[in-house]
């Protein structure tokens, strides 16, 4: 039961080729699509969607045949083919501003630039993060309005994940609301409440461009440090790399790195409300975390989907897919398939393995920062834990983004109960 | 049964026992050896149960599989010659006392 979807919704009263799950209205009204997918899921797992917003598409929904996609680099390729909306890379309108970074490459590019990035995230560096991280949570824990009804995601989910961006891109803490709208403009588009135009979108992209190549600079003069875009400026792998591409790695980095953290954080808190049994549990046994932190990126599967693109005709499910289609894996889908995952429509704190789970992805291009993202989780509910606290309600409706990519959360009213 | 000795970076070594047939990543998850996490079910696709192959053994375990195994291995951190997917080596009595070292983590 998904305490989330109380009005009760008949998945066949639409044609099964009518179904359209690229719709971002589905996930920004938060309803229908838990059905949906179970549909797709039984009735139709590799679905054909011959028309949408973006094109023709095949989804794929099941956990297994989601983890044969992701884990077939050479048939489903990347290249320019991560997101059902192309527009989302390449950009529109005058002036439009690419961000083609290795997330949307194959090898052997990806692996040179993903390699080269890769240390900015890695376990060694995140340690030097660790005590930071702790200091910064306690004290925007400690600064919350106990017995009042505030807004969770600004007051905790953004401030702590912009700071820890800021910290690992050395970024001026005090210009940090800059990162937090740059984020928001790069997975922006027309009509979502972010943006209201292309040429909007363009010229704030622009400016971000402007910074980060300013900074790259600077940190290229400098000595070599452990920031990332220090880390990227100094590369020797990517001294060659052109300025569109530095860009768009860093823009990866900034959405990648806090968007989605974010996202699971507000997620989790609306997932404790929900099941409140497993509040009480955790509190029992606050070591549950170490299970805990998976399952809320799990429940959340905060990147709702990736696409790719094939690059030859290939038998899968029972379908015929043709060279070129664009194939959607739902991560958000394969993460409550029963088949793999027992009661998968429930959060639970401490299951058996809750670390298989799609929200990172697997194969090559498997999150990058998953670690970085689990650290700041843990965290964040160890400190929670300290707290003692009896609950955290969520006093009101929770305002979903309009995306059928990242699941995000702008508004979850609450009331912490001391 | 085969067993299998596991060495943390730290040098704390883990003797298990395992079926044949069960892979090594297995066998560290289900005798909760630390360090191997196994996150996407053996599948070679997510570096999280990367092995060193102790010298002595990398001919009877062999190395990693070209398609699959080495592109994962050649995007882990600190991988090398005798990296190995842990999930990818089958254990059979040939493989008694295989030695298998961790890096410091997983990533």
């Amino acid at each position: 039961m998904d305490a989330q979807s109380s009005v009760s919704f008949d998945p066949h009263s639409i044609p099964i080729e009518d179904i359209d799950v690229s719709d971002p209205g589905l996930y920004q009204r938060d309803e229908h699509w838990r059905e949906l997918f179970a549909r797709l899921r039984k009735d139709d797992p590799v679905h054909y969607c011959a028309q949408s917003e973006y094109g023709p598409f095949w989804s794929i929904t099941r956990y297994s045949d989601i983890m044969a996609v992701d884990t077939n680099h050479r048939v489903f390729s990347s290249d320019n083919a991560t997101a059902l909306d192309d527009a989302r890379i390449v950009g529109e309108g005058d002036g439009a501003v690419p961000i083609p970074s290795f997330l949307q490459m194959d090898p052997p590019r990806h692996d040179q630039q993903r390699k080269a990035v890769s240390p900015a995230v890695a376990p060694a560096n995140l340690v030097r993060l660790q005590d930071t991280m702790r200091q910064r949570t306690k004290k925007v824990l400690d600064s919350l309005p106990v017995g009042e009804e505030f807004d969770w995601v600004p007051a905790v989910s953004v401030e702590l994940t912009i700071l820890m961006l800021a910290t690992l891109i050395d970024f001026p803490l005090e210009e940090r609301a800059k990162l937090k709208r740059w984020s928001d403009v790069i997975v922006g588009f027309p009509g979502d409440g972010v943006v209201e135009s292309w040429e909007q979108r363009n010229r704030e992209m622009r400016e971000l461009v402007d910074t980060f190549l300013r900074m790259k600079q600077e940190r290229e003069q400098a000595e070599p440090g452990r920031d990332a875009i220090s880390i990227l400026a100094h590369s020797p792998d990517l001294r060659d790399m052109d300025l569109v591409e530095f860009v768009a790695n860093v823009t990866l980095l900034i959405v990648g790195g806090n968007e989605t953290t974010r996202n699971t954080m507000s997620g989790s808190i609306l997932a404790f409300h929900d099941f409140p049994d497993e509040w009480e549990k955790l509190r029992r046994d606050p070591s549950l975390i170490t299970s805990m932190v998976p399952e809320a990126i799990r429940w959340q599967s905060p990147v709702m989907y990736q696409s790719r693109r094939a690059t030859e005709d290939i038998e899968f499910g029972g379908k015929t897919i043709r060279k070129g289609d664009k194939v959607a894996m739902w991560y958000i889908s394969g993460n409550r398939d029963e088949e793999v995952i027992e009661k998968a429509d429930r959060f639970i704190i401490d299951r058996d393995r809750p670390r298989q789970h799609l929200s990172f992805g697997f194969g090559i291009h498997r999150c990058l920062g998953n670690r970085l993202a689990e650290m700041q989780l843990r965290i964040l509910w160890e400190e929670i834990m300290a707290k003692g606290w009896r609950r955290i309600e969520v006093t009101g409706k929770p305002e979903f983004g309009y995306s059928n990519t990242l699941r995000g959360l702008n508004t979850l009213p609450v009331r912490i109960h001391a | 049964m085969p067993t299998i000795n596991f060495i943390e970076a730290d040098g704390t070594g883990h003797r298990v026992e395992v079926a044949e047939g069960t892979s090594a990543m297995e066998a560290a998850v289900q005798n909760n050896v630390p360090g191997i996490d196994g996150d996407c079910g053996g599948q070679a696709a997510c570096a999280t149960c990367h092995v060193f192959v102790d010298h002595d053994w990398l001919e009877k375990a062999g190395h990693a599989e070209p398609e699959t195994e080495r592109p994962m291995l050649e995007l882990a951190e600190g991988a090398q010659d005798n990296s190995r997917l842990a999930c990818q080596i089958a254990m059979t009595d040939a493989l008694d006392g295989l030695v298998l070292r961790m890096p410091a983590q997983q990533f």
